[in-house]
C-alpha cells in the first residue's frame, strides 16, 4: 500500500511539477531575508522573482541590504546594478519635554494613531512627536526607540536600514528620509510645525518660526521657508552648517560634527526664552470616551 | 414601552444637576470666532473679509455646494480675521473673528416674541428658506436640515420623526427646549410636515422626561397640533437615528449607504424643529442655541441661551469656573461627547452641552485582559462585536473590518461602557471605522476614475 502511494505520488509530482527558475533561491540566499517590505514587494522571495524576472533592474532597490547587496546579485544575474544613495530615517521634532511644556494629560489608548485621530496631543503643537511610539511598533529593526527623557522618538543611525516603515507609520509626517552622510553627520531643520511664528513660539521653545535666516545665509539655495516653516533639502546641502549658528531657536540640528566657531558679533542672545508659557488654564485631562 | 429591539446600555441619566435650571440669555459675548466648518460636509466659504462690518444675523459664509451650510454673523461689528486657529481639540481650523460693536440686527428679522402659526409657503420654499438660515440638526451631528428634507428620487417619506429623546446623560437642552418652547416646537413640526408632505409626525421622548411629554400634550390638545408624543423606554442609545426609527416604527433601517429614508422616515432633533420655526416664520437663521452646562461639582449649572461662537470658558465663568484639581471638560456629554483641550474654543451649532468631569471622573479605570464575555457584544446597537473589531483594529486588519461591518458603527461607546475589563473598545473601533471609511472613499473614487 505505501509502496504503490509512494509510486503515484512519485508520478503525480513529475507530472504536476513546477518549473522555477533556479536562479531565484540563489538571489533570495543574497538578499538580507528581512522581509521588511522597503522594497515595495511583499517580502525577499517576491524581490528576488522581480530581479530575476524584469531585464531592467534599475528601478528596483532593497534599503536593508544596500548598494552592496544590489551589485552582488546584479552581478550574479548579469545586469546592470540599480544605484541609489543611502538614506536614513529622522525625526524632525525637537519639542523635548523641557522645551514645550505639557498643558493636557491624555488618558486615552496610547497610540499616536488614536492620538492623532482625536487631537492634537499633549501640547500646545500640533505637529509636534507624540511620543507613543507607533514608529517603533513598525520597525523591525529595532532603530528606532522613543527616547523616555524627551518623550521624542529617536532614530539609532546605525540599526536604520531606512525601508521607510516608520515614515508610513508616523501619523503626524514628522518623519522623513534624509541623504546619509558619511560618520552619520547631519543638518536638518528639527520641526514641522506650520503655525505662525508666535503661535509657535509659545507652544515650543525649539519650534522654526519660519524667520528665514537660515534661508539667506544659505550659500546653495538648499533651504527653503514654506508655511512658516523652513526646510533643508538633504541632496542640496552641502553640510557647511552656517545655517545652524544663525537659527535663532535652536531648531536646525547638527549631528556627528562640530559647529562653526561663533562670530563675535553675534550677541548670542535667546529671543525664545524671553516667550514663557501664558498664564495657564486649568490642567484639563483628556480622554475620548 | 417602546424601544429599540438589540442591545443599549443604561447608564444613570445624571440629568438632576440641571434639568430643573430654566433657559436663561447668555450676556452678548464681546469676541465670537466663527468656525467655517461646523456641520457635516463642505466648511462653508467666507464672504467676509478683515476690516467689514457685519450685522446681527447677516450671511458671513456661504455653503460650498449641496453638502455644507450657510453661516451667519451671532452679533453685530467688525470682522477683526479670516484664519487658522484651534478648535476644541488643538486642531487648526478657519474661523472667523468678529469683534462686537453694539447689537444691531438684519432689518428682516422678526425679534417679538408672538408666535406665528399660518404659513403659507409651499414645500420647496419652505426648504429654500431652512437652508438659507443654515439651519443643520443640533442634536450633534450637525446633518444640514436641508438636505434631509429633499428627498431623493424614488423614496417616499411617511414619518417625521422629532427627537426629543436627548440619550445623552447630563445634557438638558433639548429637555428644556421642550418645557419652555413647546408651542415653537410644534409649530416647527407642523412646517416640516408640510415640507415633506407627510401625515404622520411623532414626537419620541425618553420617559425619564414625563413633565415635556405632559407639556407637549397639553399644548397639542389646547393649540389642536396633529402631532403624537410617543414616550419610549429610558435607554441609551434611544436618540441614535436608526434605534429611534426601529423604537417608533418598528422598521429598521439597512446598512450603509442606505438612509433613513429607506424606509419611509425623516428624523429630526427637537431643537432643530425650533430653529426651523425661527427660520420660516421669523426669518432669523441659525445664530443661537441652548447649551447646557453641567458637571457633579459645577457650582452653578445652567442652560444658556449662547450666541454661536461664544468661548466656551465664558459658558463655564457663568457657571462658577472649574472645580479644583484636575478636571476633564468634554463637548457634548460623557457617551458621545469629546475631550476639549481648548476651552477658549467657540459654541457651535452642534454644541448641546459642556460637561465637566472632576475628582475620580477624570481619569479610565485601569485596564485588564479581555476574557471574551461578550457583554459588548450584548449591548452592541447595531448587532456588531465589538472585541472582535478591536482586537482586528489592533492589527490593523482593515480588509476584515470592513467584512465585520465597520462602517455600521455609530460611535455609541456602548461597547466601552459596558466592558468589565475597562479595554477601550471604541479607541480602537473609531480608528478602525475612520481608516476603514477612508479605504472605502478611496476606492470609489478610484472607480468613478476608471470608469472616466
Amino acid at each position: 500500500m505505501g509502496v504503490l502511494s509512494a509510486v503515484i505520488l512519485y508520478f503525480v509530482a513529475q507530472k504536476f511539477k513546477v518549473e522555477e527558475d533556479p536562479r531565484i533561491d540563489e538571489v533570495e540566499k543574497m538578499l538580507p531575508g528581512a522581509n521588511c517590505g522597503g522594497c515595495g514587494f511583499a517580502g525577499c522571495r517576491a524581490m528576488a522573482e522581480a530581479l530575476v524576472v524584469r531585464d531592467d533592474i534599475s528601478a528596483l532597490f532593497c534599503p536593508v541590504g544596500g548598494a552592496e547587496c544590489m551589485k552582488k546579485t546584479a552581478a550574479y544575474l548579469g545586469k546592470v546594478a540599480p544605484e541609489k544613495e543611502p538614506t536614513v530615517a529622522t525625526v524632525r521634532c525637537g519639542g523635548v519635554c523641557s522645551k514645550r511644556p505639557r498643558t493636557n494629560e491624555y488618558n486615552g489608548t496610547k497610540k499616536c494613531s488614536m492620538a492623532a485621530a482625536f487631537y492634537t496631543g499633549e501640547t500646545a503643537c500640533a505637529y509636534g512627536c507624540l511620543g507613543y511610539g507607533d514608529c517603533v511598533d513598525a520597525c523591525q529593526f529595532g532603530a528606532i526607540k522613543v527616547n523616555p527623557e524627551t518623550g521624542i522618538a529617536e532614530v539609532d543611525p546605525d540599526k536604520c536600514t531606512a525601508c521607510g516603515a516608520c515614515v508610513k507609520a508616523c501619523p503626524k509626517g514628522i518623519i522623513e528620509l534624509r541623504k546619509k552622510w558619511p560618520k552619520n553627520r547631519a543638518v536638518y531643520v528639527s520641526c514641522v510645525s506650520k503655525d505662525k511664528g508666535a503661535v509657535t513660539m509659545k507652544a515650543c521653545k525649539a519650534g522654526c518660526i519660519g524667520c528665514g535666516k537660515c534661508a539667506k545665509v544659505c550659500a546653495f539655495g538648499a533651504i527653503t521657508v514654506e508655511n512658516g516653516v523652513a526646510y533643508i533639502d538633504s541632496q542640496k546641502c552641502k553640510l557647511c552648517r552656517k545655517c545652524v549658528n544663525e537659527c535663532p531657536t535652536g531648531a536646525i540640528v547638527l549631528k556627528g560634527m562640530d559647529p562653526l566657531p561663533k562670530e563675535p558679533k553675534a550677541p548670542a542672545a535667546k529671543p525664545a526664552a524671553a516667550e514663557t508659557k501664558s498664564a495657564e488654564k486649568k490642567e484639563s485631562v483628556n480622554e475620548q470616551k | 414601552m417602546k424601544t429599540f429591539p438589540i442591545g443599549g446600555v443604561h447608564p444613570s441619566d445624571n440629568k438632576k444637576w440641571s434639568c430643573d435650571k430654566a433657559i436663561e440669555v447668555l450676556a452678548l459675548p464681546d469676541v465670537v470666532n466663527i468656525p467655517l466648518g461646523q456641520h457635516i460636509g463642505a466648511p462653508a466659504t467666507a464672504k467676509v473679509a478683515k476690516g467689514d462690518k457685519v450685522l446681527t444675523g447677516q450671511l458671513i459664509a456661504e455653503a460650498t455646494g449641496f453638502m455644507s451650510a450657510n453661516i451667519h454673523s451671532p452679533i453685530s461689528g467688525t470682522v477683526t480675521a479670516v484664519d487658522l486657529q484651534p478648535n476644541a481639540q488643538g486642531l487648526r481650523q478657519m474661523m472667523i473673528t468678529i469683534k462686537r460693536e453694539g447689537d444691531e440686527w438684519m432689518p428682516e428679522i422678526d425679534r417679538s416674541a408672538e408666535i406665528k402659526r399660518e404659513c403659507a409657503l409651499d414645500s420647496a420654499a419652505i426648504i429654500a428658506k431652512i437652508k438659507d438660515a443654515g439651519v443643520v440638526g443640533m442634536g450633534g451631528a450637525t446633518f444640514p436640515t436641508h438636505v434631509k428634507l429633499s428627498i431623493p428620487n424614488g423614496c417616499k417619506a411617511e414619518f417625521l420623526i422629532i427627537n426629543g429623546v436627548e440619550c445623552e446623560p447630563y445634557l438638558t437642552s433639548d429637555h428644556r427646549t421642550m418645557l419652555e418652547r413647546g408651542e415653537e416646537l410644534l409649530t416647527g413640526v407642523e412646517i416640516l410636515k408640510k415640507a415633506l408632505g407627510v401625515e404622520k409626525a411623532i414626537i419620541g421622548v425618553e420617559n425619564n422626561k414625563p413633565d415635556a411629554i405632559a407639556n407637549l400634550n397639553k399644548i397639542i390638545k389646547e393649540k389642536k397640533f396633529a402631532v403624537v408624543v410617543e414616550p419610549l423606554k429610558v435607554q441609551y442609545p434611544q436618540g441614535g437615528e436608526k434605534q429611534l426609527i426601529a423604537a417608533v416604527t418598528g422598521r429598521e433601517v439597512p446598512p450603509p449607504p442606505a438612509l433613513p429614508i429607506h424606509v419611509g422616515a425623516v428624523v429630526c432633533n427637537a431643537s432643530t424643529a425650533v430653529a426651523v420655526y425661527e427660520a420660516v416664520q421669523k426669518n432669523k437663521p441659525l445664530i443661537e442655541r441652548v447649551v447646557t452646562v453641567t458637571g457633579k461639582d459645577v457650582k452653578n449649572t445652567r442652560n444658556l441661551l449662547t450666541r454661536m461662537g461664544t468661548p466656551i470658558s465664558t459658558l463655564l465663568a457663568e457657571a462658577g469656573g472649574l472645580p479644583e484639581g484636575d478636571v476633564k471638560v468634554v463637548n457634548g456629554g460623557p457617551m458621545m461627547g469629546r475631550a476639549m483641550v481648548n476651552i477658549d474654543s467657540p459654541v457651535t451649532k452642534g454644541c448641546s452641552g459642556i460637561t465637566v468631569f472632576s475628582g475620580a471622573d477624570v481619569r479610565r479605570v485601569p485596564t485588564s485582559e479581555c476574557i471574551k464575555c461578550a457583554k459588548c457584544v450584548e449591548a452592541c446597537p447595531m448587532g456588531l462585536e465589538p472585541y472582535l473589531l478591536q482586537r482586528l483594529a489592533a492589527k490593523q486588519m482593515w480588509e476584515e473590518m470592513e467584512v465585520e461591518r465597520i462602517p455600521d458603527c455609530i460611535e455609541c461607546g456602548c461597547c466601552q461602557y459596558t466592558c468589565p475589563a475597562g479595554i477601550a473598545l471604541l479607541d480602537y473601533v473609531r480608528l478602525g471605522k475612520q481608516t476603514v471609511m477612508g479605504i472605502i472613499r478611496a476606492r470609489a473614487a478610484a472607480a468613478a476614475a476608471a470608469k472616466k
